[in-house]
Formats: structure tokens, C-alpha cells, sequence
């Protein structure tokens, strides 16, 4: 779960706090930008307001000035112009003290004031609008220099002299607002500052706390994982309060459940093992005794009279079928005691089913059928060769029972991830009824026909625990009259699932469809 | 030994009276002597002072059990020990095999079976190959046929009998990959496949006898897929 490891999109599925962390980063981001917009447009109002109300209030305090001194004029003694002009001259004085203001007055002739401002500080809409209105105007303005000076942002305050002559001039007063920028744009750092700090300690915030909501969450899934990889000791600490205390106490409770039910099963198994194991062990001793005492005497038979020498002869016989039947009545039990281990090795399954056809090459003689092999050389998997080769002679010894005669054909296959035998036979078949019930203990395909090949009516039961033993499959094709083919397909590497079929279940020269899987 | 006389004799050690005197009558019959043990605890007496030429070992035995007894003999000879097993399980044979059991025959069995078995465990069973000299070379080891003897250098290397017999198929075709079903074969005398674990587990002791890192063997290399060949002879170093 390292986010170095995973790109962010894969992180996004897999992480809850990441998608917390993300999630509440967003909605903090479209938060502070809101907040942020919004202070600093009051902000810079109220500081722009502000200054535009001490602009006009100055501005008007000075026009007022200029007004009764130039309603004190007597046109006759002085020339407006002049007045007008030194008036100006005055104020623009005053106004350069602490850089106050600018102003400009206009005459039809010229502009008079403060010499360094340039004509274009004053826009052209206030130079329109100021003729027709008594009152007071405002604007905001960029106040350019002809001295070079860098242009500053400003309010133009508008207003009219009359001359005692009915002569309007109009007066125009430029207020530096530079200071007030500076200080609206400190505020705005600092709000940028608050909120890029806001939201670094909140990410971390939030993520330390979905990481304590979470951890009992991720306690809880670990737990769960170490159970389900069988650690049934693990358990969870419980920790908190009602809902993840009480998660936890029932995953313990359930974890110690599952471990004392398992428990028990695998006593109870081990007891079934053992009792397998030791009823071996007991029967065997004696049996090997009778075994061979009935060998000695069948050995001497010869000596007896004709019904001793038969029964020494049935003794040795039965004994046989005795102990097969013995021996696969321990092998199911084994099975069944979940007590049956692979022991597997390289096998050349080719090799295998050679040596096992040349074993059976008496039986298949008796009954006359002719049995060939097709396969490749070599043909290697990973098995267990002992319950391998019971399989293969299992299948062979039993087509060769119901061949009728009738050639059986054996084919070894392999593919990449799983091998396959094949025992197709000609002989009586079997329907579909019967093919269910084929691997079943002790089944008889016709319960009238007697068992000729000692068979212990296990057999197949038997190839059908090894074949799953080994993760593979048995299967049978069968059709009355039309043979069967019996086909094992085991992985090439055990434990793995073989997902190919390196040998079809329906034999390509059957004559009608009907098969019956297991 | 026994065997200087022309009867060969085999030590029964079998908690069963009625096997035991069964495997008596059959031994008998079959030309062999025999002396019964019934317990683990009295085996290794018995045995230093019959002297078999062969001990036929249960492997469950009240008490001492088959493989204990099998530890027991091996500390002391290299005698053919054939257990006799009910269980075929594959933990309790590979036990009895790595304590140094030679064979092993799984109860209940046939009496030509197991005459079979004694008789090929007694008659030294070593095939001939491209090479009969009487001195081979098999990595940094000298094996003299004659003598019976494996050395490494001047150091003297103990086998069984079953061991060199087993050393020797491997020297006798020095380039031959021998599967494990051609070494039980020919060293063990069965003529179907069968449990190819006598093969791999004396393998082992083998190997932990004759290599100088069992984890690594130079003597007995294995050819994956096949089963075992002779390592490439070279100078003791």
C-alpha cells in the first residue's frame, strides 16, 4: 500500500484516507478561495471608499477656499485669469505638502496646477461630465508624469469655480492612492499565506484522523486476512468504543469459534487417521501369517488328496481378493480421513504407461484385446508416480474387462499447464444413467455379470480420489454398444488448476453424442 | 560368518509369535537359518552374537521400535536390513529407510516375494558394465571392486554393502543418467517399477558419506528429469 508504488488513480480505489485526505482538500480549497475573494473585495472597498470620502471631503474643503477668494474679486480690478491662476498655483502648493493631492484647473486657455502631472491623469468621461452638475465628482484614475515619475493608481475629484463673471471653471484634484494598494496588496499575501497554511494543517489533520477512525478498520482487515491465510491465533486488540470494540469482540469471538471448531475437526481426523493406520497394522500381522501359511500349503498341494489341494488352492486364491479388498478399503478410508499426501516426483508419464501396459499384457491376452499406445516420448509431469500408475492400470485393466475383445487404444497428451490419459475401448459401453454412477464404491455396471478380474469394485472410486488428490479430473465418455474412453487430465505442475484439455473427453470416431462428465 | 558354511543366516525380529514362526518355517524350508527376537530392547544382543547375514525387522515393535533397532545395527555393521512394514505410509518407510534400512516389504506378502527379496539383498547384486577394471575413478574418490573398498585419498569411506553396490552402478558407466526405475533394477533386483524412495533416500546417505558437501554433490550428481550419474573423475585435491 506504499503510494510510492501506485500511481494516484490505482491509490484512489485502494486508500480511504487518501480519498478522505483528497476529498476534504477540495472542499477546503473551493472554501478559502471563496472566503479569500470575498475579504479581499471588502477589503479593498472599504480601504477605497474610505479614500475617496477624505478625497472628497478635502477636495471640497479646498474648492470652497478658492470659491470665497475668488467671490472676493472684483473683475474690474483683476483679471480673473489671474486670480484663477494663482489660486490654483496655491493649491497646488498645499497639495504637494506630504504629496496630498494633485490639481488641475482649467481655463478656456490653458491648464494650470501642478506643473509635473501629465493632461492625460484626468479622464475624459469626469472632464465631460464635471461641466453639468454643481456638485462634487469622483473617479478612480491612473496619475501619470511628465518628469518621469512612475504612474500611480488615483481618485480624480471633480468640481467647478464660478467666476464672478458667470465664468465656470472646472477643478480637478488628483489623490494618490499608491499607499492604500500597498496595503490591500499586504492583505492580500497574508490571506494567500493563512490559506495556503490553513490548508497544509488540515490535509495533515484529516489525514491523522481517518488514520485513527480507520486503524481498528485496517486492524479488523488484517486480522481477517491472517485468519483466512489460516493463522487462527489472530486476533484483534480491542480497543475504543461500542462499534469498533464491539466489531473487534465479535471477530475474536468468531476467530476462536472457527479456531476450536477446526480444532476439533482435525483431533477427530487424527483419531480416524490413527484408527486407520492401527487397524492396518493389526490386520496385516495376522493376514501375512494366513497369507504365508496358505502359500506353503498351496506350494505343496501336489501332496494332498483333491478336495485339500482344491482348498489350498481357493485359500490362496481368496486371499488374494482379501487383501486387494483390504488394501483399497484403507486407501478410501485414507481418503476419507482427509489423511491421503501426495508424494510427488518427475514422472515421464509416457514411460509409465508403458510399463504399465506391458504388466497388464496377460490379462489383455486372456481376453483377447489388443491394447496400443499412442504418445509422445517424453511426456513429463510433476505426480505422485505411485498413484499415477494405479490410476492407469485401473482404467486399463478395466477397459480390457469390458473390451469384448474389441482393440483398446491408450493416448498420452501434454499441454503447457497439464498432461492427459486416455482409455478409449470398444466394448459394451455404458448409457448415461450409468455414467453417473461409474466412480461410485462398489457399483456394477450389470449386477448379474460376475467380476472376472478379481476387481474389488473400488477401484475407480479409488482413481477418482487420486486424480482430485493431484487438482485434476477423471472423466468418463461412454455409449451402450459404442465403448467408452475414461480420461485423467492432471496439472504438469501440482498444485496449479490445469485450464487446457490436452485430450478431448468425446473420442473423435464415437458414433453418437452422450457424455457424462465428473 | 554363517554364510562360510553354505547356510545363510537371518535374524527375525518380529513381536508377533505366529508371524515369527511362520517366517521360520519358510526360511527353513526355503534354506536359510533363522533366529527369532521378539523385541526391540534384545535385538542388538541377539545380533552381536548370531552374526546374521541378514535381519528381517519389523517396524512396529512395542518398546524399542524397527527404526531404533535399525540405528542400533547400523552403528555397528553395514548387514542387509530388510523391515517388514504394514504400513506403507510415506513417513513411517522413509523413517525405517533413513535409518539405514536396505529394503523394505509391506505386510502381508507373498513367500516367494519375500524369498526373492533376502536373495537378492544376499547375492551382492552388482551388474556389469562398459567397464570391468577392478579400479574406478568416480570425482576424487578411487573404488577398488576387489577390495570392496572406497577411498577418498588414504581416508577409507564406510559403506554398506547396498551403498557400494549402489556407488559402483553409477562408476561402472561413468557416462551413463541411470533413472531411478534402472537403479532399483539393478541394484535392487525389482524387475517392475516400483518405490523409487529406496532410490532417493539412499541417495542421500550415500551422498552424506561420499561428498564432501552433500549440498553440492560431485559423486553422485543428479540430471534433473532423469535420476542420478557418476560425477567426472579428477585429482584428490
Amino acid at each position: 500500500m506504499s503510494p510510492a508504488r501506485f500511481p494516484p488513480i490505482a491509490l484512489w480505489g485502494k486508500s480511504l484516507p487518501f480519498r478522505v485526505v483528497v476529498l476534504s482538500l477540495v472542499a477546503s480549497v473551493v472554501i478559502l478561495l471563496a472566503t479569500g475573494l470575498f475579504l479581499m473585495d471588502q477589503s479593498s472597498r472599504g480601504i477605497i471608499a474610505g479614500k475617496t470620502q477624505a478625497a472628497v471631503a478635502e477636495a471640497s474643503a479646498v474648492v470652497q477656499a478658492m470659491q470665497s477668494d475668488l467671490n472676493t474679486t472684483d473683475p474690474r480690478t483683476t483679471s480673473i485669469n489671474e486670480r484663477i491662476t494663482r489660486l490654483a498655483r496655491e493649491a497646488a502648493n498645499r497639495g504637494r505638502v506630504g504629496s496630498q493631492y494633485y490639481v488641475v484647473v482649467e481655463t478656456p486657455v490653458s491648464q494650470i496646477g501642478t506643473t509635473e502631472l501629465s493632461p492625460d491623469s484626468v479622464p475624459a468621461s469626469i472632464r465631460e461630465a464635471v461641466g453639468t452638475t454643481d456638485g462634487l465628482l469622483s473617479t478612480p484614475t491612473l496619475i501619470s508624469f511628465t518628469d518621469g515619475r512612475p504612474d500611480q493608481p488615483g481618485i480624480v475629484v471633480a468640481a467647478t469655480l464660478t467666476a464672478p463673471v458667470a465664468q465656470r471653471y472646472p477643478v480637478f484634484f488628483l489623490f494618490s492612492t499608491a499607499q492604500e494598494q500597498q496595503t490591500l496588496q499586504i492583505v492580500q499575501q497574508a490571506t494567500l499565506a493563512t490559506g495556503f497554511f490553513l490548508l497544509v494543517g488540515l490535509s495533515l489533520t484529516v489525514y491523522l484522523i481517518a488514520r485513527q477512525v480507520l486503524r481498528p478498520v485496517r486492524a479488523a482487515r488484517l486480522a481477517a486476512e491472517r485468519m483466512a491465510a489460516g493463522h487462527l491465533d489472530a486476533r484483534m486488540d480491542v480497543v475504543g468504543t461500542e462499534d469498533l470494540a464491539s466489531l473487534a469482540t465479535s471477530m475474536n469471538h468468531m476467530a476462536t469459534e472457527l479456531d476450536r471448531k477446526l480444532t476439533q475437526l482435525q483431533d477427530l481426523s487424527l483419531v480416524q487417521q490413527r484408527f486407520v493406520s492401527d487397524v492396518s497394522h493389526e490386520l496385516r500381522t495376522p493376514l501375512t501369517t494366513i497369507r504365508m501359511a496358505a502359500d506353503v500349503l498351496h506350494a505343496n498341494r501336489e501332496d494332498f488328496d483333491a478336495p485339500t489341494a482344491r482348498s489350498a488352492e481357493l485359500l490362496a486364491a481368496e486371499l488374494d481378493r482379501f487383501e486387494d479388498m483390504l488394501t483399497d478399503l484403507l486407501e478410501i478410508s485414507r481418503f476419507d480421513a482427509g489423511a491421503a499426501e501426495l508424494s510427488l516426483d518427475e514422472v515421464d508419464l509416457t514411460q509409465l504407461v508403458s510399463a504399465e501396459l506391458a504388466a497388464v499384457e496377460p490379462l489383455a491376452a486372456e481376453f483377447g484385446a489388443v491394447v496400443t499406445l499412442d504418445a509422445p516420448r517424453p511426456c513429463r509431469a510433476e505426480a505422485d508416480p505411485r498413484r499415477i500408475r494405479r490410476i492407469v492400470r485401473n482404467l486399463i485393466t478395466n477397459a480390457i474387462e469390458h473390451s469384448e475383445g474389441r482393440p483398446i487404444a491408450v493416448h498420452v497428451r501434454s499441454a503447457p499447464d497439464a498432461v492427459a490419459v486416455a482409455v478409449r475401448d470398444h466394448g459394451v459401453g455404458l448409457d448415461d444413467e450409468q455414467a453417473q454412477y461409474v466412480f461410485d464404491r462398489f457399483w456394477r455396471a450389470d449386477p448379474a455379470r460376475g467380476r472376472r478380474v478379481g476387481g474389488t469394485g473400488l477401484g475407480l472410486s479409488i482413481a477418482l480420489e487420486d486424480a482430485h488428490l493431484h487438482g485434476g479430473t477423471l472423466e468418463v465418455w461412454g455409449q451402450p454398444g459404442g465403448g467408452a474412453q475414461f480420461v485423467l487430465t492432471v496439472p504438469r505442475r501440482a498444485g496449479t488448476a490445469p485450464v487446457s484439455r490436452p485430450w478431448p473427453l468425446e473420442p473423435a470416431d464415437r458414433e453418437v453424442t452422450g457424455a457424462i462428465a465428473r | 560368518m554363517g554364510e562360510a558354511n553354505g547356510v545363510p543366516r537371518v535374524l527375525v525380529v518380529d513381536d508377533d509369535e505366529a508371524l515369527s514362526e511362520m517366517l521360520d518355517i519358510v526360511l527353513r524350508s526355503e534354506g536359510f537359518q533363522a533366529r527369532l527376537c521378539h523385541t526391540g530392547e534384545a535385538a542388538l544382543e541377539v545380533f552381536r552374537e548370531y552374526r546374521p547375514d541378514l535381519v528381517l525387522l519389523d517396524l512396529m515393535l512395542p518398546g524399542r521400535d524397527g527404526v531404533d533397532v535399525c540405528r542400533d545395527i547400523r552403528s555397528e555393521s553395514g548387514v542387509p536390513v530388510v523391515m517388514l512394514t504394514a504400513k506403507s505410509d510415506t513417513s513411517d518407510v522413509v523413517h525405517g529407510l533413513e535409518a539405514g534400512a536396505d529394503d523394505y516389504i509391506a505386510k502381508p506378502f507373498k513367500n516367494q516375494e519375500l524369498i526373492a527379496r533376502i536373495r537378492t539383498r544376499l547375492r551382492r547384486h552388482v551388474p556389469f558394465g562398459d567397464s570391468d577394471e577392478d579400479v574406478l575413478r568416480i570425482g576424487d574418490i578411487t573404488i577398488r571392486v576387489d577390495e570392496h573398498t572406497v577411498r577418498r585419498g588414504d581416508t577409507e569411506i564406510q559403506l554398506t554393502p547396498l551403498e557400494f553396490d549402489l556407488l559402483l552402478a553409477l562408476a561402472r558407466n561413468p557416462r551413463q543418467a541411470f533413472s531411478r526405475e534402472v537403479l532399483l533394477s539393478q541394484v535392487w533386483g525389482y524387475r517392475h517399477a516400483s518405490d523409487t524412495r529406496l532410490v532417493n533416500v539412499h541417495v542421500q546417505r550415500l551422498r552424506s558419506k561420499v561428498e564432501r558437501d552433500p549440498e553440492r554433490p560431485e559423486i553422485v550428481v543428479t540430471v534433473r528429469g532423469v535420476g542420478y550419474r557418476a560425477g567426472e573423475p579428477r585429482p584428490v585435491t
